[in-house]
């Protein structure tokens, strides 16, 4: 088991030591994904009913009264 | 529904179809080059030839930049859901929530092991694995391109689901009703495959570059072989599946039919306005009203790309909107009135619920059900029923060059493949020219028919449920202006720079690849 494991912790490790292209690639994820979940998701778009509403029950008569005003 | 901020929803629609136009940049091309990938790949593991691996690994890369650039973009989508479309993300959870949550599992571990054989594991697995692991890596792409799809196209045709009144959630009751609606099953095959037809091109483009720079011909004949051959196949699905996508929305979305082919007035025996410019009404009621200026028609044929029935009625924008006795079609102003009365029980069932009258709760909750497949035309009884027509000449035109930006493609990739066939292709610069620059052209036709899509079911989220106006968030306009810049502001700087790698690395060419 542990054989194996190192087999596959060693396929991953060089696969991403040797990579020349990947490298930028994986340099852009990371930057995106922190642009995405970290400055965007934080900041712009925080889920409205979550935020605004403790209890699932507040905000199915929130969005009851919404949708029957 | 008395006090509607328009610029809110105007602004909440803009930003949600600027990213979803720049999320479907990326994703055609990774459903497409991954079946071409495998398919160069089998090939190379059939003939041992190495000039294959060689023509593999170089689309391989191309393959990757493009999955790495295009990764997490869709996720945008999701925030926007629970920020701008609360009402919406609330109505729909339950229905959403096991696609999402399949397609989610199946990306993390498609990503994590097969893509990762794919990249790393030249020389390190056996040929068959590596190739094993190519297909599945294909398979799985597209298998999770259908889940989002499952859920776009309950949007358009809802089913499978019971409105529990007490949490104002629809729930799931049926979910292989929800899988094989006849919407889904046409969305889902006619969006892949027109994901292999752009991936086809821009193979066949990027080959005919490497010829017109007098570069790689073995290469790019070969890559153009498969590209044509591919995209052959894939076009003759494409009309096929297309074929079932109009019968569909003829059927259960009809206006976006009549104004994606501006059928004012319904009749048997419709044609089919093959080519068609039009013009603005402006002397008949109604904001949509649009004359042919100039038309080519074919006789009967829409008739016939209904319903399969020449003679079949069709019928138009005005039998829709005022109602059509003898073809059985309610006016939208009873549809809205019984959507009214939908909403007011739903009102009356929660205060009944509330005060404990159990008899006025189930009278409330027989007459929501039976007024709730009108519930979204409620929100319009005060309102101009001209506000449930989709913009005509934007779904009319997008429908249009989409298609015959379609036969272009279709022409190329015989033309390409006879002439390869003959090995005379590099001699061909005019050919050469037109696949190169049928690759921008390929991106446009894969965002219109998105556009034709999304803008016909307008003003539904929900198709006769759920109109844009009761589905935003009471957020300010402001916040979601100013989001809508940051996004285009990424999403701008994404493409540069998928461009920029990706011209780098075709520069290189199959020499260069890691």
């Amino acid at each position: 088991m542990i054989t194996i494991l190192k087999k596959i912790w060693q396929f991953y490790y060089q696969g991403f030591r040797g990579m020349t292209v990947g490298k930028n690639l994986w340099i852009l994820i990371i930057i995106k994904l922190f642009i995405f979940f970290v400055i965007l998701k934080l900041l712009f778009f925080p889920n409205f009913l979550k935020t605004n509403f403790k209890t699932d029950k507040e905000r199915s008569d929130y969005v009851l009264e919404q949708l029957t005003k | 529904m008395e006090h509607i901020d328009f610029s809110l929803v105007d602004w909440s629609r803009a930003q949600f179809a600027l990213t979803a136009i720049y999320h479907w940049l990326f994703v055609p091309l990774t459903l497409g080059l991954s079946f071409i990938v495998a398919f160069m790949e089998t090939i190379y593991v059939r003939t041992g030839n190495p000039e294959w691996k060689r023509i593999t690994k170089f689309w391989m890369t191309l393959f990757g930049i493009n999955f790495a650039i295009g990764v997490a973009t869709g996720i945008i989508l999701e925030f926007e859901f629970g920020t701008n479309w609360s009402n919406y993300s609330w109505f729909v959870g339950d229905i959403f929530g096991a696609p999402l949550a399949i397609e989610g599992i199946l990306a993390f571990f498609l990503e994590s092991t097969f893509i990762a054989v794919m990249f790393f594991g030249w020389n390190k697995v056996s040929k068959k694995f590596h190739l094993l692991s190519t297909w599945l890596v294909a398979f799985g792409s597209n298998l999770s391109a259908l889940w989002i799809l499952v859920a776009n196209s309950w949007m358009q045709y809802p089913a499978g689901m019971k409105f529990n009144l007490d949490t104002a959630r629809n729930e799931m009751v049926n979910f292989w009703e929800v899988l094989f609606s006849p919407v889904a099953i046409n969305k889902f095959l006619h969006t892949i495959s027109s994901g292999y037809v752009l991936a086809s091109i821009f193979v066949m483009g990027v080959s005919a570059w490497f010829l017109l720079k007098n570069r790689e011909h073995l290469f790019a004949k070969r890559s153009m072989i498969v590209a044509s051959v591919f995209g052959l196949v894939a076009t003759a699905f494409i009309i096929l599946t297309g074929d079932g996508s109009a019968r569909v929305v003829a059927k259960y979305q009809p206006m976006k039919f009549a104004a994606m082919e501006n059928l004012f007035t319904g009749q048997q025996n419709a044609p089919l306005a093959v080519i068609g410019l039009l013009q603005t009404n402006k002397s008949e009621p109604g904001p949509n009203k649009q004359d042919f200026k100039i038309k080519i028609e074919i006789p009967n044929m829409l008739s016939y790309m209904a319903f399969l029935d020449p003679n079949a009625y069709v019928p138009g924008i005005q039998d829709l909107v005022n109602g059509n006795s003898e073809h059985n079609l309610p006016s939208y102003q009873e549809r809205s009135q019984k959507g009214k009365l939908a909403i007011t029980a739903l009102a009356e069932y929660r205060i009944a619920k509330n005060a404990g009258n159990d008899s006025l709760a189930n009278a409330s909750l027989t007459t929501f059900q039976e007024n709730y497949a009108h519930f979204g035309y409620g929100y319009y009884a005060n309102r101009d029923v001209n506000e449930l027509i989709p913009n005509v000449k934007a779904t009319f035109y997008s429908f249009r060059i989409m298609v015959f930006l379609g036969l272009h493609f279709l022409a190329l990739f015989i033309v390409v493949l006879i002439l390869t066939l003959k090995n005379t292709i590099d001699k061909k610069k005019v050919i050469l020219y037109t696949a190169l620059w049928s690759i921008p052209l390929a991106y446009i036709a894969s965002e219109l028919g998105w556009v034709l899509a999304e803008l016909g079911r307008q003003p539904w989220v929900i198709q006769d449920i759920l109109p844009t106006i009761a589905a935003v968030s009471q957020v300010s306009a402001s916040s979601v202006q100013v989001t809508f810049v940051l996004f285009a502001v990424i999403f701008t700087a994404l493409l540069i720079a998928e461009i920029k790698i990706m011209t780098t690395q075709i520069k290189k060419g199959p020499g260069g690849h890691e």
